[in-house]
């Protein structure tokens, strides 16, 4: 949603990631710089209320968002991307590591310390019914953050208030009506006035349109699009669907189970996945052509369920789903680094990308399960850059070496829960 | 019972004629309105569709637009006091509105069934997942509870559920998501129903899962060569699945037909929007999408005419006002393909290719 998008995201090295980062404020500038940010919401049980565990829903992330640009986040349900919104606003008072705002470290800010800070950071909720109060009439609620901010607008809130709603593409003569009498798009501009109110610098923005109709949502991408044009907004969206994290995103941050697995700016991400989890989610999505039907060639069915983020699997997290899977990645937790400039990506046999362990030549008996679930287009792909996977994919139908291996095991429902 | 005749094609108003006479689920005209406090709300109003067997229906359309309500209506769920209900629904040569209640009952379970976008609200929360599906089986099959577990193991395994001989034990809450809509079809498929009807099965899951459930749906259909009925917003899924679509509005059907030339050719301005408000993964992002104006109609108070006239930027096109006062019938515009909208062939061609086809 930058202002070109397109020439934006086709970067050579020179132009692209983080090239610019010292100037104050300016476009591309790191406006929000996250390290090693944890949230472990404990797990209490008993009389005592002894700690018996923790939900690791955000897990050790790394990443920046320039002034300007819009961030996508995407993941599936409960793998912290609503925490990390959270927790970037503040909302969360995070279990470790720094969130750093203009240069500044507001890790651990107290809610004096925060106020300024409330101005420049907004969050829009998912929900645009529950969100709003019910009882609040729709001046009341957007004129709110004046209230809270001690800010006296020029010419008054009231004549503010319905500035802000005639931007939000609302009639300012709906000052005095109350959150019911408007239907889901209507509350969630809402929503957004309330957020814009007191010209935020980023706008964290959860599953903005996922509650709303796809006629609808095309009207909300649309004015959050105008909106940062007009008023050069930064913004984090947090989203599930990918066709929509596409459509508005600059850079993409793939989450899974509490971490980010890849970050890359959108062409890339999307031409060109480097995380097999990425490549997966990616395949899954519901193409709206009927002609591509059956070419399943290109689908990858995941085994079994997300695993549960109180005890995720060690090393990789995906390696108990992934095809590519090798020893290294059930003992060793590959880092987020980056491979392409501008693509980060945590694997140790990424796609479209040199293997970063060659030496590891055996696939685990999971990714061997997993693999039965993948399209032969794509095991062909991942063999050109996995040693294990081409070792298997070239075996070919193997006469007396090695039978007893695949049958002594049980060919499905083999999931360790 | 005396046995009525299936209503020839095309004749009471509003019905699109059809194509196939060997059509499992023929419905014919179906009107489901509530009495509301608030006013009638027509939420089904004069909708017909076949369904073959083997065949899949995909039926899509904002919320509140009727999906369910004709989903229900066809399961014969809507005999609530406050609810109208006229029209026919033959499924295979029987008629079920005018049937006997209990009649119906004997073959929802067994010849039709039906899956929900929540399982949640189909499954008993006290009673284990294995307990609910031997009691579905058992209901239309006389058998001992033992070889019916035998079958709800066998059922749950058939799904894809790992583990199935512990998991039949276990509650639905115990399950995760994905997990519950693969018991929740099981327990829809347990006595190989005819008719399958998912009401957005997918859409409170992820991608992933997804994936996973339609590649079932689609796996079972084709073993078992049930006719189904797929409900959904996401246009996504329907090209996926359906062969047949039919788009609705307000309690109507706008436009139907084979689902390739649905995509490829749509007719109706409704479809136009929908498939202009929707980012798509597969082609070059556009630099905007263009969003349908104003909201979804309230069913109490639809507007004159044309339900979506005041959203349609094609709305003074068609001469002497007709929009805002006539409604426009389903008529033909190409082979098995129906639309109701008042433009002309030639201006609804026009439209298409030069405004509406190289924007998408
Ligand atoms: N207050 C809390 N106490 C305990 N666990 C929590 C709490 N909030 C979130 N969690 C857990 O943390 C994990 C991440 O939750 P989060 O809401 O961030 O997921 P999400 O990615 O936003 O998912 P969705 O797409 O469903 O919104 C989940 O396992 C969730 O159950
Ligand atoms: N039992 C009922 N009583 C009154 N109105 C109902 C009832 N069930 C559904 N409706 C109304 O019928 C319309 C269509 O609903 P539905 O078929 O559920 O829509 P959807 O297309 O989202 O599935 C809505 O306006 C809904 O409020
Ligand atoms: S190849 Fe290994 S490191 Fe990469 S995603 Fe798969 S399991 Fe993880
Ligand atoms: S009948 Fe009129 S209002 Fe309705 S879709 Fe056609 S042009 Fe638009
Ligand atoms: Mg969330
Ligand atoms: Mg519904």
């Amino acid at each position: 949603m930058s202002e070109n998008p397109k020439d934006a995201a086709v970067t050579t090295p020179a132009q692209s990631a983080g090239a610019q980062l010292t100037k104050d404020a300016g476009p591309g500038d790191v406006l929000l710089k996250v390290t090693g940010l944890q949230k472990h919401f404990p797990i209490r049980k008993g009389l005592l209320q002894r700690q018996v565990g923790a939900v690791r829903a955000v897990d050790g992330l790394d990443f920046e968002v320039r002034a300007g640009e819009t961030l996508g986040v995407v993941g599936e349900s409960g793998c912290g991307k609503s925490t990390m919104g959270r927790l970037i606003t503040r909302l969360l008072e995070p279990t470790a590591g720094t969130v750093e705002f203009q240069g500044k470290d507001i890790t651990h800010l107290d809610a004096g310390g925060m106020r300024p800070m409330r101005r420049d950071v907004q969050m829009i909720f998912q929900d645009p019914y529950s969100s709003l109060n019910p009882r609040h009439t729709v001046g009341t609620i957007v004129g709110a953050p004046f209230r809270l901010q001690g800010v006296q607008p020029e010419g008054g809130v009231k004549k503010e208030v319905q500035r802000i709603l005639s931007v939000v593409g609302l009639n300012p003569e709906h000052y005095n009506r109350y959150p019911h009498e408007f239907s889901g798009g209507q509350r969630q501009r809402i929503g957004i006035a309330r957020a814009l109110a007191l010209n935020p610098k980023l706008v964290v923005a959860d599953e903005p349109v996922s509650a709303l109709d796809v006629s609808i949502q095309a009207q909300v991408v649309n004015l959050l699009d105008d909106l940062q044009q007009e008023l050069g907004l930064t913004y984090v969206i947090i989203a599930h669907d990918l066709s929509v994290v596409r459509h508005v995103s600059d850079r993409i941050a793939v989450m899974y189970l509490g971490k980010i697995v890849e970050l890359a700016d959108r062409e890339s991400l999307y031409k060109a996945p480097m995380h097999p989890y990425t490549k997966a989610l990616m395949s899954a999505v519901p193409i709206p052509d009927p002609k591509r039907r059956g070419v399943k060639s290109e689908r990858i069915l995941l085994k079994g369920d997300v695993p549960s983020p109180i005890s995720p699997p060690s090393g990789c997290r995906f390696h108990t789903r992934c095809w590519k899977a090798t020893e290294i990645c059930r003992t060793t937790e590959p880092a987020l680094v980056e491979l392409k400039p501008g693509q980060r990506v945590a694997c140790h046999h990424p796609e479209n990308f040199e293997d970063q362990a060659p030496q590891e030549t055996v696939l685990l008996s999971a990714a061997k399960e997993a693999a039965e679930l993948v399209p032969e287009a794509v095991l062909e792909e991942s063999a050109e850059t996995s040693a294990a996977v081409a070792a298997e994919v070239s075996e070919p139908p193997q006469e007396v070496s090695d039978p007893p291996e695949d049958v002594s095991e049980p060919p499905r429902d083999t999931d360790d829960k | 019972m005396s046995k009525p005749v299936k209503a020839a094609l095309g004749e009471p108003a509003g019905v699109a004629p059809s194509d196939a006479d060997d059509a499992f689920l023929s419905v014919r005209d179906l009107r489901i309105h509530f009495n509301t406090d608030d006013g009638l709300v027509k939420s089904v109003d004069g909708v017909s569709f076949d369904v073959r067997r083997g065949k899949t229906l995909g039926i899509v359309g904002e919320s509140g637009s009727g999906k369910s309500v004709t989903s229900l209506g066809v399961m014969g769920l809507h005999r609530s006091a406050n609810a109208k209900v006229s029209g026919e629904v033959w499924l295979d040569g029987q008629e079920l509105i005018a049937a006997d209640p209990d009649e119906v009952r004997r073959l929802r379970g067994r010849k039709m069934a039906m899956i929900f976008q929540d399982p949640l609200s189909a499954m008993h929360p006290y009673y284990t997942v294995g307990q609910q599906i031997v009691e579905a089986y058992r209901v239309h099959h006389d058998v001992s509870k033992k070889v019916a577990k035998q079958r709800a193991v066998e059922m749950l395994d058939r799904v894809g559920i790992p583990e199935p001989n512990k998991r039949v034990d276990g509650y639905p809450h115990e399950f995760s998501g994905g997990m519950r809509q693969r018991a929740m079809i099981a327990m829809a498929l347990v006595n190989n129903p005819e008719l399958l009807i998912a009401d957005e099965p997918t859409t409170a899951l992820d991608v992933t899962v997804q994936a996973q459930i339609l590649d079932l749906i689609r796996d079972l259909q084709k073993e078992f060569g049930s006719a189904v009925i797929m409900i959904t917003h996401d246009l996504g899924v329907v090209a996926e699945m359906a062969d047949d679509l039919l788009v609705m509005y307000g309690g109507r059907c706008v436009e139907r037909g084979p689902a390739e030339s649905v995509f490829s050719e749509p007719r109706h301005p409704y479809t136009w929007g929908l498939l202009g408000s929707m980012p798509r993964l597969d082609r070059e992002e556009t630099d905007r999408l263009i969003p349908i104006k104003g909201s979804p109609p309230s069913l109490i108070n639809l507007p004159e005419g044309c339900a979506f006239n005041p959203r349609c930027p094609y709305a003074d096109i068609p001469k002497d006002n007709v929009t805002r006062t006539v409604r426009p019938e389903l008529t033909e515009v190409g082979g098995r393909h129906w639309a109701a909208c008042h433009m002309t062939q030639e201006q609804r061609q026009r439209i298409w290719t030069e405004e509406i086809a190289p924007k998408l």
